[in-house]
């Protein structure tokens, strides 16, 4: 379990877009690093993250290497009725995490 | 060097490993393998091919896309970058990110949803050098736009 935080407005209004951050705390070490002895780091990311409100996507996205250590998201949403933001993300050891706020429509 | 110690986890370390034994220095020094540590970049042609392997034959206009970087990059570890296009919420695709200077060319890939606000996102990105980092926008009436930025990098993101 890595630290989330999910930054949106508790309460929005039917179908008027809303500004989302987050931010994962992550290593995202890129495979491209050597420690002291010249061996490898070996690729650790996440790769692959899924955001969606009340059940419907908000986006899908697919990280890469570049992405920074600590990956840090914002984004628009909209939302017809209330429900939960949903942010799922898998990483290189296959792990998968899911994290989520209420969000009410006012 | 009088027997320091090496440090174990340094964040940022040399190209050349530091306890290398004498003879395996040589040795690598005579075949050429002493500098493997430069990893590969990228280039220009390995970003418009993943381009047309996106697009196919459809032309790619600039304009609706903005790709808004800094021109000037103290730190290429952490540098932020907003992706936005001018278009309403739905009726864009997706949007791509590549940077021809990195040892890999692709840095986002993002497909909207019918829950998305705008098509917009800002992130943080790794740069290793000074180079031109392009966003293509995939619009639903099958349309592509593009934008470039060209950039400099100070220091380049810790690759070795």
């Amino acid at each position: 379990m890595v630290r989330v935080l999910i930054n949106a407005p508790k309460q929005v209004r039917v179908r008027e877009p809303f500004e989302v951050k987050l931010l994962i705390n992550h290593p995202m070490e890129s495979g491209q690093r050597r420690d002291t002895f010249g061996q490898a780091i070996p690729r650790e990311i996440i790769h692959t993250l899924v955001c969606s409100m009340d059940g419907e996507d908000v986006f899908q996205a697919d990280l890469f290497p570049a992405i920074s250590a600590n990956p840090f998201l914002a984004f628009w949403a909209v939302a017809a009725r209330s429900g939960a933001l949903m942010v799922r993300f898998t990483d290189d050891q296959g792990t998968t995490q899911t994290d989520s706020i209420a969000i009410s429509v006012a | 060097m009088n027997g320091s110690p090496v440090p174990l986890a340094a964040p940022c370390l040399p190209p050349v490993p530091l306890p290398l034994a004498r003879r395996r220095f040589v040795l690598m020094a005579v075949t050429g393998t002493l500098l493997p540590a430069l990893p590969a970049r990228a280039n220009p042609h390995q970003v418009a091919g993943l381009i047309r392997a996106i697009t196919g034959a459809a032309p790619i206009d600039t304009g609706k896309v903005t790709l808004d970087l800094p021109v000037l990059v103290e730190n290429g570890n952490a540098v932020a970058m907003t992706v936005s296009v001018d278009a309403p919420a739905g009726s864009v695709r997706a949007l791509h990110v590549f940077a021809d200077g990195n040892p890999l060319p692709e840095v986002l890939r993002l497909r909207f949803g019918p829950a998305s606000g705008a098509p917009r996102i800002s992130t943080r990105i790794r740069l290793a050098d000074s180079q031109t980092v392009t966003a293509l926008a995939e619009l639903a009436d099958g349309t592509f736009w593009r934008d470039s930025v060209e950039l400099l990098v100070t220091l380049a993101a810790c690759l070795e």
